[in-house]
C-alpha cells in the first residue's frame, strides 16, 4: 500500500502521530469512538482512564494490530492506516506490551540482536553466521547496557526476574529505532518501589522520541507526563496538562466513580 | 563493573556456533557401520535418507514452529523427479539430486503462499490435504509414475563415474552419508544465521515478531521452500539408491513417520531428526524381525514413553541429564 504522498493538511508534519475519527466496535460494544489525537514530536504523553476505557485497544489500533472500522492514523503526516503492523514499525512506530510478549527461549542479546537485524534488513541472510553482523550485535548490546540488562543478557529470557523482563520489553522496542514509542503499562506487575526504576529509564530516553504511555499510578503520571489524555468508554473524555487534568472535576468524578463501583 | 559480561557479545554469539567435540564424535560414529555392521549398510543408507528427511522437517517444525503432516509430498516429488530424470534425461546422480530438489522447491514455494497464512490445526489440515492430493495425483497419473506398480526402469550411473551401486550398499551408504553431511553443514549454517535467529523468533513468539518489524510470512515462505528442497533431496536419494519409486514415497504414513522420528529425537535441535531417524529405523528393523505385522505396536509404545518421559525428545532428555551431571 502506498502511503499518501501529501500529508493531510489538518495533521501536519509537526505531529509525530495523529489519529482522525478512529472508531472500532465489536458487535454492539464500541471500544473506540471517533478518536482524534495529536502527538507532537518529542511529546511525553500519558494515556489514562478507568479499566475497560479502551487504552490498549487504542494502541492496538495505532499499531495496526487491530483494524479500525473507520478513521485514519497518520505517522509524521503520512496516512499509515492501510499498512501492516511490521510496516508501521519500519516507519518508526514501536510499542511494548502490558503482558510480557517476549521470546522466552532466546536470551536478551539474541532477542535484541534479532530486532536490530530486522531493522537493518539482514534477517533474510541464511548463508552467513550471525556473528558476521558485528555492528548489529554491538548496537543490541549498547541498548541492553543502557537499560541495565548488560549483565544478564546471556541468560534465557524466561529465567530473567520479572522486572528485567519489563525492561527487555522496552529494549526490544528501542531496537527498532522508533520515532514514536507506545508503552502499554511499562511497569505493570512490578512492585511499586521498582516501578520508579522503569520510569527513570523511560524518562531518560532521547528527547526527539515521541512517547505515549498508559499508566495507572497517578504519581508516576504526574511526574513524567507533560500532557495527559483521559479516555473513558472508548472516547477522549478530556486532555490537557497535568495541572489542568488535576483540577478537572469531571476527571475526578470518573475516577472516583469508577473506583466506587470497581 | 557488573555490566560487562565475561565474553564480548559478538564472540559469545560466535562461540554458540562452534563445533563441539560430541558433534565430531557423532560424525565419526556414522562411519562405524562400514566396519562393524557391513551386512547392514543398506539399512544404514535408509537411515541416512530418513535423517535428511527429518532434518528438512526440523527446519520448519523445530525452528519456525510450522507443523506439517504432509511433508512426504516433497519427499515423493524429489523421488519421482529423480527417477524420471534418470529415465528420460540421464543417470548422473548429482544432477538428479539437483533436479529433485528444484522441483520440490518449486512446489514448496508455490504452496508456501498458503502455508504462511495459517497456523496450528488449520495448518496441519492444509498440509495433510496437500499431501493426500499429491498422492492421488501420482496414483492417477499412471502413465508417468507407474501408478500403484511404482516407477520402474530407473538406472543410475556410477557415482562420480567411479563407484557403482553394489549389492552390499557400500556405495549407497557412502553416497547418502556424504549428501547428508553436506546438507547438514548447510542446515547448521542456516540455523546460526540471522535468518535462523528470525526463525527461532517466530517459534518463540509469533505475536511479537511484527512488533519488532519482522515480516514473519516472508520468513516462513523462505524456510518452507528450503525445507521442501531438502526433502526433495532425500526423496531423490531413495529413488537413486533403491532404483524404484513407489506411491509409498508420497503417502500419509511417510509424513507421519518423519514427524514421529523428529519428535522421538527432539525437534529444534538439528541432531534430533538424525538421532530420531536412527532410533526409529533400527527399532522398526528389530521389531519387524520379532513380529512382522505388529511392529507399529512397538513404535507406538516407544513414542508414548518418550513423549511422556522426555518432552523434548531423546536429545532433550540427554542434554538435561548431561547438564545436571556437569553441574555437580
Amino acid at each position: 500500500m502506498n502511503a499518501a504522498a501529501n500529508p493531510n493538511p489538518t495533521v501536519g508534519r509537526q505531529n509525530a502521530l495523529s489519529t482522525r475519527g478512529l472508531s472500532k466496535s465489536f458487535g454492539s460494544l464500541t471500544v473506540a469512538n471517533d478518536i482524534a489525537l495529536n502527538l507532537p514530536v518529542g511529546a511525553r504523553y500519558a494515556l489514562i482512564g478507568p479499566n475497560g476505557a479502551g487504552k490498549t485497544t487504542l494502541i492496538n489500533l495505532m499499531t495496526g494490530m487491530l483494524a479500525p472500522n473507520s478513521g485514519q492514523i497518520f505517522l509524521g503526516g503520512d496516512d499509515v492506516t492501510a499498512l501492516a503492523p511490521q510496516q508501521r514499525v519500519r516507519r518508526g512506530l514501536a510499542r511494548t506490551f502490558q503482558i510480557n510478549t517476549l521470546f522466552a527461549g532466546l536470551n536478551a542479546l539474541e532477542a535484541v540482536t534479532l530486532a536490530v537485524c530486522e531493522r537493518r534488513g539482514v534477517t533474510g541472510r541464511f548463508w552467513q553466521n550471525i556473528a558476521v553482523n558485528k555492528d548489529a550485535i554491538e548496537e543490541a548490546y549498547e541498548i541492553l547496557v543502557k537499560l541495565k540488562l548488560g549483565d544478564c543478557c546471556y541468560q534465557p529470557t524466561r529465567e530473567l526476574p520479572y522486572g528485567r523482563q519489563r525492561l527487555l520489553e522496552i529494549a526490544l522496542a528501542l531496537a527498532t529505532k522508533p520515532k514514536v514509542l507506545l508503552l502499554d503499562e511499562p511497569a505493570a506487575g512490578v512492585p511499586q518501589e521498582e516501578s520508579g526504576d522503569i520510569f527513570e529509564v523511560v524518562a531518560g530516553l532521547s528527547d526527539d522520541l515521541t512517547l505515549l504511555f498508559i499508566e495507572h499510578d497517578m504519581h508516576v503520571v504526574f511526574r513524567f507526563a507533560t500532557h495527559i489524555i483521559v479516555l473513558v468508554g472508548g472516547a477522549v473524555f478530556t486532555q490537557g496538562t497535568p495541572a489542568e487534568i488535576a483540577a478537572d472535576p469531571g476527571v475526578r468524578e470518573v475516577y472516583l466513580g469508577a473506583r466506587k463501583h470497581g | 563493573m557488573t555490566d560487562i559480561p565475561t565474553v564480548a557479545p559478538q564472540l559469545y554469539l560466535q562461540s554458540r556456533s562452534r563445533w563441539r567435540p560430541i558433534e565430531i564424535v557423532f560424525w565419526l560414529a556414522t562411519l562405524l557401520p562400514f566396519w562393524l555392521f557391513p551386512d547392514y549398510l543398506s539399512l544404514a543408507s535408509q537411515i541416512a535418507v530418513a535423517s535428511l528427511f527429518a532434518l528438512s522437517l526440523d527446519l520448519i517444525l523445530g525452528y519456525a514452529g510450522v507443523v506439517s503432516l504432509g511433508h512426504a509430498a516433497f519427499f515423493g516429488l524429489g523421488a519421482y523427479t529423480a527417477g524420471l530424470f534418470s529415465i528420460y534425461v540421464w543417470g548422473e546422480v548429482f544432477t538428479g539430486l539437483i533436479a529433485g530438489a528444484a522441483v520440490a522447491a518449486l512446489v514448496g514455494y508455490a504452496s508456501s503462499f498458503i502455508i504462511s497464512r495459517f497456523r496450528h490445526l488449520t495448518l496441519i489440515m492444509i498440509t495433510l490435504g496437500l499431501g493426500l492430493l499429491l498422492h492421488e495425483a501420482a496414483n492417477s497419473a499412471g502413465w508417468l509414475t507407474g501408478g500403484s506398480d511404482g516407477l520402474q526402469g530407473i538406472e543410475v550411473w556410477k557415482v562420480a563415474g567411479l563407484f557403482s551401486f553394489d549389492l552390499y550398499g557400500v556405495t549407497a551408504y557412502s553416497y547418502t552419508l556424504g549428501v547428508l553431511f553436506v546438507v547438514f553443514l548447510a542446515a547448521r549454517r542456516l540455523i546460526n544465521s540471522p535468518f535462523g535467529l528470525a526463525l527461532r523468533g517466530i517459534r518463540e513468539n509469533f505475536v511479537r515478531m511484527p512488533a519488532i518489524g519482522a515480516d514473519s510470512n516472508s520468513h516462513i515462505r523462505k524456510v518452507y521452500t528450503i525445507s521442501a528442497a531438502l526433502a526433495g533431496v532425500a526423496g531423490a536419494l531413495i529413488a537413486q539408491t533403491t532404483q524404484t519409486v513407489s506411491l509409498e514415497a508420497l503417502s500419509f504414513e511417510r509424513s507421519a513417520d518423519v514427524l514421529v522420528m523428529l519428535v522421538l529425537g527432539g525437534a529444534g535441535r538439528l541432531y534430533g531428526g538424525l538421532i530420531g531417524a536412527a532410533v526409529f529405523m533400527i527399532a522398526r528393523d528389530q521389531f519387524s524381525g520379532i513380529a512382522p505385522q505388529y511392529w507399529y505396536f512397538w513404535i507406538g509404545i516407544l513414542l508414548v514413553v518418550v513423549v511422556m518421559l522426555l518432552p523434548n525428545g531423546i536429545l532433550g532428555g540427554l542434554s538435561k541429564i548431561f547438564a545436571r551431571w556437569s553441574r555437580r
